[in-house]
């Protein structure tokens, strides 16, 4: 007879206490719905009409989808930069941080946080960007193109970050520099914390290898951690805009590097097409929200026998 | 949290094995490394240094020089100095703050209320993982411009607030560190929520917060004015320090001097919260 009278006032206590929640909930939740869901739900809305910011908004329905895959070249070229970048750019940068966190892994407390601390500092601030410039500046006082000179590789300064042949390279590998972020540091702490007892289950159950160590015991035991640095590795790479137009400007040569966020932010920014812009994103929203689905069942292999 | 590594036989790679594992390291190590080298080593190079044929890797006579000339190059500016390092430490210090708060008060709703929909809510925010500030920038924009935003302090500070992944890592830290008995015992105790937020939750969240902070000063340090500041008086540090950097050869040693001053902040709030950090993104998986 006790026990359903304490549970009567428990459920008393949690609908008073519902309240309270509801209004810690609701800083976060207000603006997370004005930042994040209503300009996903509006670019979505909007994408319908031709809107100019200043004209009320005309609807056209699916033409704007029509335009950018019939009459965009702009388009085609920038999301196919964007897909390029990200399919090159994002498993490199996933497998090297996940590779220098499992060297990084072997050694003792103090050598780690020292070589943590290396590979992360390029990540903390976006100001890093400018090292490179000055590193591969177009004149011959350019580090880069000093050495080449010297050494007699060329004759003339190269213009590192508008010549076609070069500036998508150097760009992923400015991008590979500073992405030893968060899933790095994920990584890391991932690793850490692959509970020792399943590798000596394992040394005793036939694993011989370490490759055999990784693949069956440490991947499996941190699948979390390398979904979440995945979420964020793609969330990084269909972002990269900013080292773009800083290294090479906006438009690049030919719009040989353009990223489709950069291609948004001129159509919606600069050209007020907001109706096209924002077409524009939802097509973005939906191949990351794709990748994310694929990357999720990739991951699902991870540790399985063939 | 992190536990020791316990002292078992490893397997012992192959000498092969050990020679690739060193080679690649070292490789890694002197390509994440060499920039920041030549970047410090460039910004105590004196003028006649700086003009050598081939540059050097190396600095014979170092100078402070660099580093004092740099309010000289920015005295002619409209707007003072001290005004783009100001609006850049207000916008780093109040988005930082706001959105530890949002986050963690929502975190702790999203892990340890009775409410229905925290589910559904948390699983949304989840999905949200996947836009950052830049790929929704332009549709913000819409809303800034009905909002009458455009050209205020708040096109910085607001879409930092509800960052996603602030929140996350904060649930999910308290998923694994506050056990329910714990606020069990403070109800028993008369505790309200917010006692059990401000007094149990967030004491024991430290890590978490201590990392989100990182992350948020990191963003918001290195933030540049997009579209939506018009107003010199509203522009940041690091954009304007990117005007010295576009000062071609002679001006390199300052550029390098301001890269290297732009760097020192985020260095020193990620050794601070270093260890915070760890411990926090080892609960960072998504289940």
């Amino acid at each position: 007879m006790q026990l359903p009278k304490m549970f009567k006032e428990k459920d008393g206590i949690y609908k008073k206490e519902d309240k309270v929640f509801a209004i810690l909930l609701l800083p976060f939740m207000v603006t997370f719905f004005f930042f994040s869901i209503l300009p996903i739900l509006s670019s979505m809305g909007l994408s319908l009409f031709d809107y100019d910011m200043v004209s009320s908004p005309i609807f056209i329905g699916v033409d704007n989808y029509i335009r950018m895959f019939t009459a965009d070249a702009v388009f085609l070229k920038t999301i196919g930069t964007t897909l390029k970048f990200a399919i090159i750019a994002g498993p490199l940068g996933y497998i090297f941080a996940f590779l220098l966190a499992w060297m990084i892994n072997d050694f003792g407390p103090i050598v780690r946080i020292i070589l943590t601390f290396i590979f992360f500092v390029p990540s903390l601030s976006t100001n890093a960007l400018y090292i490179w410039q000055i590193m591969f500046s177009s004149d011959s006082y350019g580090y880069i193109n000093s050495f080449l000179i010297s050494f007699g590789f060329i004759n003339e300064p190269i213009q590192w970050f508008q010549n076609t042949d070069y500036n998508m390279l150097l760009i992923l590998l400015v991008q590979l520099w500073m992405s030893m972020g968060i899933c790095f540091l994920a990584n890391i702490a991932g690793l850490q914390n692959v509970n020792v007892e399943l590798y000596e289950a394992g040394a005793i159950d036939g694993v011989r290898t370490r490759w055999h160590e990784l693949w069956y015991i440490t991947l499996p035991s941190m699948k979390n951690i390398l979904l979440f640095s995945a979420v964020m590795q793609i969330q990084s790479v269909f972002s990269v805009s900013t080292l773009i137009t800083t290294l090479v400007g906006y438009p690049s040569v030919d719009n040989s590097v353009d990223t489709i966020v950069s291609y948004i932010s001129d159509v919606g920014t600069t050209r007020y097409e907001m109706g096209y812009a924002c077409s524009l994103s939802v097509i973005l929203f939906m191949i990351i929200l794709f990748i994310r689905y694929i990357v999720g069942v990739v991951l699902k292999i991870v540790g399985k026998n063939e | 949290m992190i536990k020791k590594k316990a002292q078992y036989k490893r397997f012992t790679r192959s000498k092969i094995g050990n020679i690739t594992y060193f080679t690649i390291l070292i490789l890694a190590g002197a390509f994440m490394l060499l920039p920041l080298v030549y970047c410090i080593v460039t910004a105590f190079k004196p003028l006649d240094e700086l003009l050598i044929f081939p540059p050097r890797f190396y600095v014979k006579r170092p100078t402070f020089k660099n580093f004092l000339v740099i309010p000289s190059l920015l005295s002619n500016l409209n707007v003072p100095i001290s005004r783009y390092l100001f609006n850049t430490l207000l916008i780093t210090a109040a988005s930082t703050t706001l959105s530890i708060l949002a986050g963690s008060m929502a975190a702790f709703v999203f892990s340890k209320s009775h409410l229905k929909s925290r589910n559904l809510l948390f699983t949304v925010v989840q999905v949200m993982l996947l836009y950052n500030v830049v790929t929704l920038a332009v549709p913000q924009y819409l809303i800034f411009s009905k909002t009458h935003m455009i050209d205020t302090y708040w096109v910085y500070i607001l879409p930092a607030i509800p960052s996603a992944v602030n929140c996350f890592l904060m649930k999910q830290f308290l998923d694994g560190s506050v056990p329910d008995a714990l606020l069990e015992a403070a109800r028993i105790d008369g505790a309200g929520v917010v006692t059990m937020y401000w007094k149990i939750v967030m004491p024991i969240l430290k890590p978490a917060w201590m990392t989100v902070l990182l992350f948020s000063f990191q963003s918001m340090w290195s933030t540049v004015p997009g579209g939506t500041i018009f107003s010199e008086k509203l522009k940041t540090l690091p954009y304007v320090m990117s005007s010295v950097a576009a000062g071609g050869i002679a001006r390199s040693g300052s550029a390098m001097a301001i890269t290297v001053i732009l760097l020192i902040p985020p260095v020193v709030v990620f050794l601070v919260t270093q260890s915070n950090v760890m411990e926090t993104m080892s609960s960072s998986g998504i289940k």
